[in-house]
C-alpha cells in the first residue's frame, strides 16, 4: 500500500533528537543547532551503524567468558563450588524453584543471546537497505530496548548473596570474573541499542507505508 | 511558518501534523505506531507528587537493610550500600561500580534533577540550566535499574532459603513500593509538554 506521505528528511526538515522540535535546515549545512534545546541537529544519529557494530562485536567477544567463567565462588565447610550462569539456573531448577529458574533463564541466557542476534539482524538489514517489513523490525528494536536491562538480574543476585554471606563463618561467596564479563555484555549491548537509529530501518521506504 | 505544529516521528521520521489531544489520549505515529506525544492532565503536578514519593522510598531503601540472614544464632543484614562495599573490598571494583551506578547514583541523580526542574515549573518558573538538564535526564534514565534490582532481591531470597532463615528488611518493602511509584512517575512525566513549556518560559 502506498500513500503520499513524506518523511522529515525528504522535505529538508530535521527532527531534533533531544527535544523533537522540527526545523528546516539548508542542504549541506552541518553546523545547525536546535533553536529550542541547543542540541546539534543531524538527520540520523552520527555514525550510528559503525558505533553500534563496535559495541555489539565487543559484546559478542565478552559473551564467551561471561558464560564460561564462573560468576560466583562459594566456599564453605562442606567444600568449594563455582557457579556459571547456566549452573545457577540448573541449581534453581533441580532445587524445585522451576519458576525462578525460568525467570533467571530468560533474563540471563535468553535475553542476552536474543539481543545480540536481533541487533546483528537489524544492523545487517539496515546496511543492505532492506525493505523487508520495517514495522516488524521496528517492533524488534523496541523489544530489544525494553528487555535489555533485565539481564542485570544475575549481577544483582550475585551482589546481594556476596554481601549477605560475607560475614558468616559458615561460608563465603565471591563474585567471579564471569560476573565482570557478564556485566560488560549487558552494558555493551545497551550501548549498541542506544547508538542504533531506528529511522534507518525506514529510510529505504521513502514515504511509503510498511 | 510555525514548525511547532509539525512533528517528525522519532522512530521512522514520518512528518505529521500535530492535533490537539484531550483526556489523557496518546498520539501515535500513523506509520510505525510509536508514541509521539500525549495529553497528560495535570502532568507536572502528578510527576512532582510521584517523584516526591519516589524520593522518600529511595531514602528508606538506602538507609535500611534489604534482607537479614540468620544462621546458628548469627544474624547478618545487608543494605544496598553493603552490596557495593563488599564487592569493592573483594576487589571486584568494576562490578561494585556497576551496581552503585545502576541502583544508587543514576536513581539519585534522576530523582534529584526531576525535583529541581518540576518544583519551579509547577510555579511557572524555569530552573537555571533546565534545558541541558532535560537532555541529560534522557541519558541517565536507562541506567537507573531499581525495578531489576527488586527482582534480584527476590531471586536471592529464594536461593538463600535453602541455606538459612531469611527475613525481609524494611528496605525491601520500600523497594517494592518504588516499582508502582516509578511506573506512575514515568506515565505522568510528559516530556513533550515540558519541552513546550520550557520554550514558552524562556
Ligand atoms: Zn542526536
Ligand atoms: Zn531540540
Ligand atoms: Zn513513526
Amino acid at each position: 500500500m502506498s500513500r503520499s506521505a513524506l518523511t522529515a528528511a525528504q522535505l529538508g526538515y530535521y527532527g531534533c533528537h533531544a527535544c523533537n522540535l522540527v526545523a528546516p535546515v539548508q542542504p549541506g549545512r552541518h553546523d545547525a543547532v536546535c533553536v529550542r534545546c541547543g542540541h546539534h541537529l543531524h538527520l540520523r544519529k552520527p555514525d550510528s551503524v559503525t558505533r553500534s557494530w563496535a559495541f555489539l562485536i565487543a559484546g559478542y567477544i565478552l559473551y564467551v567468558p561471561a558464560n564460561v567463567l564462573p560468576i560466583m565462588h562459594t566456599s564453605s565447610l562442606f567444600g568449594a563450588q563455582s557457579d556459571t550462569i547456566m549452573s545457577g539456573v540448573v541449581y534453581l531448577w533441580t532445587s524445585g524453584s522451576w519458576h525462578l529458574a525460568l525467570i533467571v533463564f530468560i533474563a540471563s541466557i535468553l535475553v542476552p543471546s536474543a539481543k545480540l542476534l536481533a541487533m546483528t539482524f537489524l544492523l545487517l538489514s539496515v546496511q543492505r537497505r532492506s525493505v523487508w517489513d520495517p514495522l516488524q523490525r521496528t517492533k524488534m528494536y523496541r523489544i530489544v530496548e525494553l528487555v535489555g536491562r533485565w539481564s542485570m538480574l544475575d549481577i544483582f543476585v550475585v551482589a546481594i548473596l556476596v554481601a549477605l554471606v560475607q560475614l558468616q563463618s559458615l561460608a563465603t561467596i565471591e563474585a567471579g570474573l564471569g560476573a565482570v564479563a557478564f556485566g560488560a555484555v549487558v552494558v555493551l549491548t545497551m550501548f549498541a541499542a542506544m547508538e542504533f537509529d531506528p529511522r534507518l530501518i525506514w529510510d529505504p521506504q521513502g514515504g511509503r507505508r510498511g | 511558518m510555525d514548525y511547532s505544529a509539525l512533528i517528525a516521528c522519532h522512530e521512522c521520521d514520518l512528518l505529521q501534523r500535530r492535533v490537539r489531544l484531550h483526556g489523557g489520549a496518546v498520539a501515535r505515529c500513523r506509520r510505525c505506531a510509536a508514541e509521539l506525544y500525549r495529553d497528560s492532565p495535570h502532568g507536572i503536578e502528578r510527576s512532582l507528587a510521584c517523584t516526591l514519593a519516589a524520593l522518600l522510598l529511595f531514602l528508606i531503601a538506602n538507609a535500611y537493610p534489604i534482607v537479614g540472614l540468620e544462621v546458628q544464632g548469627n544474624r547478618q543484614e545487608a543494605s544496598l550500600y553493603d552490596t557495593v562495599h563488599t564487592l569493592w573490598i573483594q576487589d571486584r571494583k568494576d562490578v561494585a561500580l556497576l551496581i552503585a551506578v545502576t541502583t544508587m547514583v543514576a536513581p539519585a541523580i534522576e530523582i534529584g534533577l526531576l525535583l529541581y526542574l518540576l518544583f519551579p515549573l509547577q510555579l511557572n518558573r524555569l530552573a537555571a540550566g533546565a534545558v541541558p538538564i532535560l537532555r541529560f535526564l534522557d541519558t541517565v534514565h536507562p541506567w537507573s535499574m531499581m525495578e531489576v534490582f527488586v527482582l534480584g532481591i527476590l531471586v536471592s531470597l529464594v536461593k538463600l532459603e535453602h541455606l538459612a532463615h531469611v527475613e525481609a528488611g524494611i528496605a525491601l518493602w520500600a523497594f517494592g513500593g518504588l516499582i508502582p511509584v516509578l511506573i506512575a512517575a514515568a506515565n505522568a512525566f510528559n516530556s513533550d509538554e515540558i519541552w513546550a513549556k520550557v520554550s514558552v518560559l524562556r
